[in-house]
């Protein structure tokens, strides 16, 4: 539960303590009856987004060909035909990285191939497997990132929500995580400044941007300084890929959320003696592979997630 | 007679030079023995001989054994792979005496070190 909805119904309670005034205030508007509470008001004060979804793709690794998914191109393409069919038709995908597996030009081309069939805009990050063209990233640029700024990140609007897509697979050090480095956290902060603070948020990026596991390096050395830039905001929505499952926790305002792959699945944290393909059998890898359908309704503090297998 | 000499001469001649130099090749095999060599496995995302200590003019090659690609990345910009993806070899010879830090520039928590020693 969120910090908001405690506080809602720790309100609540409050009110149904003090009689019955409870329906009143709570009719005549929460934000302005919490008002004293700035850090509850922000997240529910009516936003001027209209409601909308959009649709994360995650991990596709166009050109794994190993246990437990002899064709990564197969299971990508029933990802792609069950955004098709979903019943409200997202306004655009983003994809969180691990386009490819290694980077080779006729990977991106099918997965940008595969793509174009949805005939829906695409918004792109790279995973540490889309920067291993001997350019260390060029390939996957040139191709996806147009107008990107440094590795590939970039922010936009839609329909009154801001969008940031971060980059934390390059220049990675020894011994580290993910990292976002010194340049890109400039630009976020003059990205962000100026906005108000009751502006949702969402924020893509391929590792995830809180410590999931470190021991596996999933996670990002330097994330700390972009949450810290993020908290005045009201409604954060983090939305990683990375590591092949959902994981999914509530910080402050803050929701984090992974995504599942379209290629294969890997190991809950330290359930193994290491990351990589977990070798299911072949009935049950579907319903270990999956999308994520993000919902954004009007008035509410936040997205939506509905995460499906592509089993279902 | 004289022509037929000749022949069994230069046979002969052939013949020496041939066992000549097969004992030159013999003599060079035992001055140069096989240049020293040693082997790092990459699995479970690690180096499986994080420390690795060798003598200067060792050529060390790294195996991926991993379902994932790894690559071999000097800390210091000495050598670098290109991405290895299951069953590549990357080799390095180290010529000179250093403590030589690497890692997977994919997973940086990989990390290993070759201590090149005379």
């Amino acid at each position: 539960m969120s910090e908001v909805e405690e506080g809602r119904r720790d309100f609540l309670k409050c009110m149904a303590w003090a009689g019955t005034g409870a329906l009143f205030a709570f009719n005549g508007g929460i934000g302005s009856s919490i008002g004293l509470d700035q850090a509850l008001a922000a997240p529910l004060r009516r936003t001027t987004a209209t409601p909308f979804t959009f649709v994360q793709l995650s991990d596709s690794h166009i050109g794994f060909n190993k246990p437990p998914n002899a064709d990564a191109r197969a299971t990508f393409r029933e990802a792609i035909a069950k955004v098709k069919a979903l019943p409200v038709q997202p306004d655009f995908i983003i994809h969180t990285g691990d386009v490819s597996q290694l980077s080779r030009d006729e990977e991106f081309d099918d997965a940008e191939q595969m793509l174009k069939a949805t005939g829906l805009p695409v918004f792109f990050v790279p995973g540490e497997h889309d920067m291993l063209d001997p350019d260390g990233g060029k390939a996957f640029l040139n191709r996806f990132g147009k107008g990107s700024k440094g590795a590939g990140w970039y922010s936009f609007d839609h329909k009154g929500v801001h969008f940031v897509a971060l980059v934390n697979v390059a220049d990675l050090k020894p011994g580290g995580m993910g990292n976002l480095g010194a340049e890109q956290l400039k630009w976020l902060a003059a990205d962000l400044a100026g906005r108000p603070s009751s502006t949702p948020i969402v924020v893509f990026a391929h590792i995830p941007l809180w410590t999931v596991y470190a021991d596996w390096g999933w996670g990002t050395d330097d994330a700390a300084e972009a949450l810290k830039l993020l908290a005045r905001f009201g409604s954060v929505t983090v939305l990683n890929g990375h590591i092949h499952q959902i994981t999914q926790k509530v910080e402050g305002r803050i929701a984090f959320h992974t995504a599942r792959s379209t290629a294969f699945p890997q190991p809950a944290p330290g359930t193994a003696p290491s990351p990589g393909p977990l070798k299911v059998p072949a009935e049950q890898l579907h319903s270990m592979l999956g999308i994520t359908d993000a919902m954004f309704v009007r008035g509410h503090d936040r997205i939506a997630l509905i995460d499906s297998t592509l089993s279902a | 007679m004289t022509r037929a000499f000749k022949i069994l001469t230069f046979q002969t001649s052939v013949l020496l030079a041939g066992i000549l130099m097969m004992s030159v090749v013999a003599d060079m095999a035992k001055a140069a023995p096989a240049p020293p060599a040693a082997a790092v496995t990459i699995g479970n995302f690690t180096f499986k001989a994080p420390v690795v200590t060798v003598r200067p003019g060792t050529t060390v090659t790294w195996t991926n054994g991993d379902d994932i690609p790894h690559t071999v990345v000097s800390k210091d910009g000495v050598f670098r792979s290109k991405v290895l993806d299951t069953g590549d070899r990357f080799s390095f010879t180290f010529a000179k005496a250093g403590q030589f830090g690497y890692f997977c520039s994919l997973h940086p928590h990989m990390t290993g070190t070759i201590i090149v020693k005379a």
